[in-house]
């Protein structure tokens, strides 16, 4: 491996990190730069090996092979280094369900060292910082979502570290209080920190990101800004249902000579999806379509989905399914 | 923006003093939790009474004439039984712990390793506590009156607490290692039952077997409920003492190291 001198400008340096999961290799050769100050988004779908990465990152796990470094610290042989570097709000909400929301975070200051003074002043900043006072003593049992979701991350801001894991921050939040934690993502990085996420939604990388990976079956399949990984899927996709079934082949060849983009076929024989460069194209399309006689049951153009991405980048859709694999990465690491 | 994070003032280790601070913050939550779920405190305060009162009014008349002269025999074998099978439910507990979401964040905090593990065994003490006066506390209401003084009750008492927390590494371990929390109840039953009834906390060991006699003599349970029946009746200390402590020295010094490692290698 070349040896690159950091001075401190690499908030996040991966080469080939590698997990194993009995045969299952849950992370497969990733590789990841993040500058430091930058917000950079981790998007994939379930079991695509994007909670072992973190988790590889942030100490959590050992990689199986290559190497990773925090701030130019190795995460195996200076682990207490990196930890001191990092803060980790997981996929599943890291605070203790038995304690108050105020026990947590002064028990998470005192073991980061702090006194008892204060550590009761900082978990009293966190909780007003995060709308959280009023809920300061009820039992965590009682929160919902959003509520243990923002505990979360206000126990990974204790000590302000220059680097915050964030698991899937959104994930089954409602509109509104993942707009909030949109908005205290953003505010984070105002303050200098670097935020590394996870998301399997496009329009959260996208909001938030300045880079992104695409990380499908354990391995980057692609990485840029949002705009350039939305150039490769087009800005809008269309999907086409038609009246006839026989119709399917001719109006698949008509989108693609309208569009010169590959199409797809949904699994059901039905829709056809394919991305759009240019939404005005759509009335081309229509024409052309009337004009070789075949009835429509059904057109919409719309945003790119992630699927889209997928389907695009992987030449594969978001496999639903995966939750029946045992080795499924995301929810059995130990 | 460009910011730099200026990291060379880190250092990679724990010092001793920040492993104790953290164990004790540690150890704090532990006895939180305990506040919190008052409910996990049943077996610490129902198997002290009920025990004593059972094992004394069944056994008494058969094993020592009546009630009033068992009670020396059969106070410190109950509470050497009792209060050591409920340092069980330390490794049943950190098993479940390790399973929560909030020990990864234990796990990428800054702390000594070690900590979450030393804070729940020295929280649990708080157990052995309790388990070890509402005994005694059974045994005054029944009228026992300990012939050694209140200090070497007081003595005995501190004996028994020390060796279950020597004996909770052992079931520490099983929590460590173990993939679910019923199966460390399962492997920690097997390992307590035959330990502390096959040993004189019941019975005098002439009424057993030879063979079964050798057993009873050399498991260590034995030698704590003679510890503390001489400590308690006589106010003597003698060769069980130095046994029972060595034993649990002993303990602690084979299963302290092999579950941190399997702590360590787990996390």
């Amino acid at each position: 491996m070349e040896y690159r001198p950091n001075n401190g400008d690499w908030a996040v340096e991966a080469n080939g990190l590698v997990k194993l999961f009995g045969d299952n290799r849950a992370v497969d050769g990733v590789d990841m730069n993040v500058k430091a100050g930058s917000i950079y988004g981790v998007l994939g779908p379930n079991g695509a090996g994007k909670t072992t990465t973190i988790r590889m990152l942030a100490t959590l796990l050992r990689p199986d092979a290559g190497s990773a470094r925090i701030f130019g610290h190795d995460v195996v042989k200076e682990s207490q280094i990196v930890r001191q570097l990092i803060g980790v709000t997981g996929q599943y909400a890291s605070v203790d369900e038995s304690l108050s929301a105020t026990e947590n975070l002064i028990i998470f200051s005192r073991l980061l060292g702090l006194g008892r003074a204060e550590s009761k002043k900082k978990a009293a900043d966190l909780l007003e910082e995060f709308g959280l006072t009023e809920a300061a003593k009820r039992p965590l049992k009682n929160f919902s979502g959003g509520m243990r979701r923002r505990l979360d991350l206000a126990a990974s801001l204790i000590a302000q570290p220059p680097l915050i894991f964030l698991d899937e921050p959104t994930t089954g939040l409602d509109p509104r209080t993942r707009s909030q934690m949109w908005d205290t993502i953003r505010r984070l990085v105002n303050t200098g920190s670097t935020v590394l996420l996870t998301t399997q939604y496009l329009e959260e990388a996208d909001q938030l990101a300045d880079r992104i990976a695409v990380i499908d079956r354990g391995k980057v399949v692609a990485e840029g800004t949002g705009d350039e990984l939305k150039q490769s899927v087009g800005t809008s996709s269309l999907h086409l249902r038609v009246e006839n079934q026989s119709d399917i082949e001719i109006a698949r060849q008509t989108v693609e000579q309208v569009l010169k983009v590959p199409s797809t076929l949904s699994s059901e024989a039905a829709k056809i999806t394919a991305p759009m460069a240019n939404a005005d194209l759509i009335t081309d399309l229509l024409i052309a379509l009337r004009e070789k006689g075949i009835t429509l049951s059904e057109v919409s153009v719309q945003k790119p989905t992630l699927d889209e991405v997928f389907l695009t980048i992987t030449g594969h859709g978001v496999e639903e399914d995966k939750t029946k694999d045992p080795n499924r990465a995301e929810a059995v690491t130990v | 923006m460009s910011t730099s994070v200026k990291t060379s003032h880190l250092k990679n280790h724990t010092s001793f003093i920040q492993s104790v601070k953290n164990s004790l913050t540690m150890a704090y939550r532990g006895i939180l939790k305990i506040r919190r779920t008052p409910e996990q405190l049943f077996d610490v305060t129902l198997q002290p009474i009920i025990f004593t009162l059972m094992f004394t009014y069944i056994f008494g008349g058969a094993i020592s004439g009546d009630v009033q002269s068992y009670l020396p025999v059969i106070i410190p074998g109950i509470l050497v039984q009792t209060v050591i099978s409920t340092s069980i439910v330390t490794g049943v507990q950190l098993r479940e712990d390790m399973d929560k979401g909030v020990f990864d964040r234990f796990k990428s905090l800054p702390i000594a390793r070690i900590a979450p593990l030393a804070g729940a065994l020295l929280a649990d003490t708080i157990r052995y506590t309790i388990a070890t006066v509402l005994t005694f506390a059974m045994g005054y209401i029944m009228g026992y009156r300990p012939d050694g003084g209140f200090e070497n009750v007081l003595l005995s008492a501190l004996l028994v607490i020390f060796v279950s927390w020597s004996v909770s590494w052992i079931f520490a371990f099983f929590g460590v290692i173990a993939r679910t929390a019923s199966s460390v109840q399962g492997i920690s039953m097997l390992v307590l039952f035959p330990l502390t009834f096959l040993s004189n906390a019941f019975v005098p060991v002439d009424t057993m077997p030879k063979w079964l006699q050798w057993f009873v003599n050399i498991n260590p349970v034995t030698h704590v409920v003679s510890a503390v029946r001489e400590l308690t009746n006589s106010g003597t200390a003698g060769w069980d003492l130095g046994i029972s402590l060595i034993g649990a020295v002993a303990i602690v010094a084979v299963f302290a190291p092999i579950t941190v490692r399997a702590y360590m290698r787990r996390t």
